[in-house]
């Protein structure tokens, strides 16, 4: 990770640094930092989380970092003279340095930060969408969306009078590179492509869509909500105009996410929510605004919940996120084709461990997914039933629902063999 | 087996009671469980009298939902729309006879709202609707 400027610093989060100099990630001590994963469910079974992909659980570094600003030096940012405000403030502003360093933005200033992502993607959709989205322009999404980054563009197109074209996915769950092209050449406002599918857990080429895009004028905004906890994300690599993600799906608590976007396109903007701390001067006629990034941060910012997003980013850089992605793709390796074995079941999306990750949606014949995840959670095992918020996909899939199971950083193989016997159990029950 | 998916359960499930389209009804009521995609549509057949000549249901969802209602079909032939009143939430959780997490409540008592629906028109979740009822 490159030097970042503006980062002002504040106290290094206390990562697991010995695991740097492990050649693979050691699960179990990782495991040892999550409070939660010690606990049993479900009349003494032990907990076994697979709903990542909702959120995560988090680690001891990351509540005490949180902990510590409330016992010790709590009080609000960027206004009080006094020790304890510049010590939260330099915290805070430490958070936004490191999220930045985390996802290779050039300035930390433009590192916003906001609830989660899809606070991020209405942000842009109201402070950029309104003013540059004409009647007739094409703002182009895909099936994959989650509701988050579909609903704000499906809502700005009726009311600017443009039209929302969402891309397809092959048989094999992978975007369709061919009409995103076909699409993007009749012409682009706006291409809003998640990075990776929080349903199916296909990963897009986004790097190239955004190439493309990019050279036929389009601004980009991705959806990197189930990315950046998983994976390395660069944005200057990919090249996006707009990036966001949440906190609390990366070890940070809810409450915590960030919009990354272009300066010279944040400052064209016009700000998003008014009031306090977004303001340089307000007469009683007129207001000019604060500088980026405080200028898209009206009111007290959550700066405790981002505190803790930087202590996760601190957690989640000693590991190194390319051990996170391919543990997590160990898993997958060992699991996927296990449940491809099974008679009766349906696994959408990917069947490969090729640009995806460790999300594994499926369907049993027979059992409603909601009775496999009432039958799994009496086994310990924690997955979600249901839409994702993904019903154009569920549509589009031919499914009203699916049962999905997501990995992080701290499950296990013996999780994956739980699992399985879960399936089978549920295959019983139903038999 | 297992406490949840007892075998009634799963019986009525796989082979569910008074299913299908009922001709020449009087009263029809869809209804779905958004946060399953659960679907009920209740059917009745009503007579002059107010009584209950019969009753089909069409239905797609989880085990709870349809197994729940495909039972609560049992008890509504022969009685008067006035006296499915007794026919409550704590009654349709009784006749299931295992512990409903509060997540699968409302797949618990689609048929029943489905049912009222049907009978009265309401529209409120059984339990939290119109005074007077049970």
């Amino acid at each position: 990770m490159s030097a970042v400027k503006g980062d002002v610093g504040g106290v290094v989060g206390r990562g697991p640094r010995e695991l740097a100099a492990d050649p693979s990630l050691d699960v179990g001590r990782i495991r040892a930092d999550f409070p939660v994963l010690r606990r049993t469910v479900a009349g003494g079974k032990r907990l076994v989380y697979l709903d990542n992909a909702a959120t995560s659980q988090k680690p001891h570094q990351v509540l005490d970092a949180m902990d510590t600003v409330y016992r010790e030096h709590n009080a609000n940012i960027h206004r009080g003279v006094y020790e304890m405000s510049e010590v939260t403030t330099a915290l805070f502003e430490g958070a936004r340095g490191r999220v930045a360093a985390f996802i290779n933005a050039p300035h930390s200033r433009e590192v916003i930060f906001c609830r989660n992502a899809t606070e991020g993607i209405n942000l842009v959709a109201y402070a950029w969408g309104r003013d540059n989205v004409k009647r007739g322009d094409r703002l182009i999404v895909s099936i994959l969306e989650h509701h988050s980054n579909f609903v704000p563009w499906q809502q700005l197109a009726a009311e600017a009078g443009a039209e929302l074209v969402v891309i397809d996915i092959d048989e094999g769950g992978r975007l369709r590179r061919d009409q995103f092209e076909a699409e993007v050449a009749k012409g682009a406002r706006l291409v809003a492509i998640t990075h990776t599918s929080n349903g199916l857990g296909t990963v897009n080429p986004v790097k190239e869509l955004t190439a493309i895009a990019k050279a036929a004028g389009a601004t980009v905004l991705i959806d990197a909500a189930q990315a950046v906890p998983h994976t390395v994300v660069d944005v200057q690599d990919i090249g996006c105009d707009f990036l966001v993600f949440s906190g609390h799906k990366m070890l940070a608590p809810p409450g915590s996410g960030a919009l990354w976007g272009r300066t010279e396109i944040l400052e064209r903007m016009r700000p998003f929510l008014y009031g306090g701390d977004m303001i340089s001067r307000v007469a009683v006629d007129t207001t000019t605004w604060n500088e980026l990034p405080w200028k898209f941060e009206a009111g007290t910012s959550a700066y405790v919940d981002a505190i803790g997003l930087g202590a996760a980013v601190d957690y989640l850089t000693a590991v190194g996120m390319e051990r996170v992605h391919a543990h997590e793709l160990e898993l997958v390796a060992y699991v996927l084709p296990r449940l491809l074995e099974i008679p009766g079941i349906v696994v959408y999306g990917p069947h490969t461990l090729e640009a995806r990750v460790g999300v594994i949606s499926f369907g049993l014949e027979g059992i409603h997914p909601h009775d496999v995840a009432t039958i799994f959670d009496r086994e310990g095992v924690c997955v979600r039933a249901g839409h994702h918020c993904n019903q154009p996909l569920m549509t589009r899939l031919g499914c009203v629902a699916t049962t999905r199971a997501s990995f992080y950083l701290y499950n296990t193989i013996e999780e994956c063999d739980v699992l399985l016997g879960a399936v089978a159990k549920a295959q019983r029950i139903f038999a | 087996m297992d406490d949840l998916y007892r075998d009634y359960i799963l019986d009525h499930y796989k082979n569910p009671r008074n299913a299908g389209e009922l001709p020449g009804a009087t009263h029809r009521y869809h209804d779905t469980n958004p946060l399953c995609g659960d679907e009920i549509t209740m059917m009745l057949k009503v007579n002059d009298a107010s009584v209950v000549e019969d009753v089909r249901f069409i239905g797609r969802g989880c085990a709870i939902s349809q197994a729940s209602t495909s039972i609560l079909t049992e008890e509504v032939k022969g009685r008067t729309l006035d006296e499915l009143r007794v026919l409550d939430r704590d009654h349709v959780l009784g006749n299931l006879g295992i512990p409903i997490s509060p997540a699968r409540i409302k797949c618990a008592l689609l048929g029943l709202k489905a049912l009222k629906g049907s009978a009265w028109g309401l529209t409120a979740w059984p339990g939290e609707e119109e005074p007077g009822s049970r």
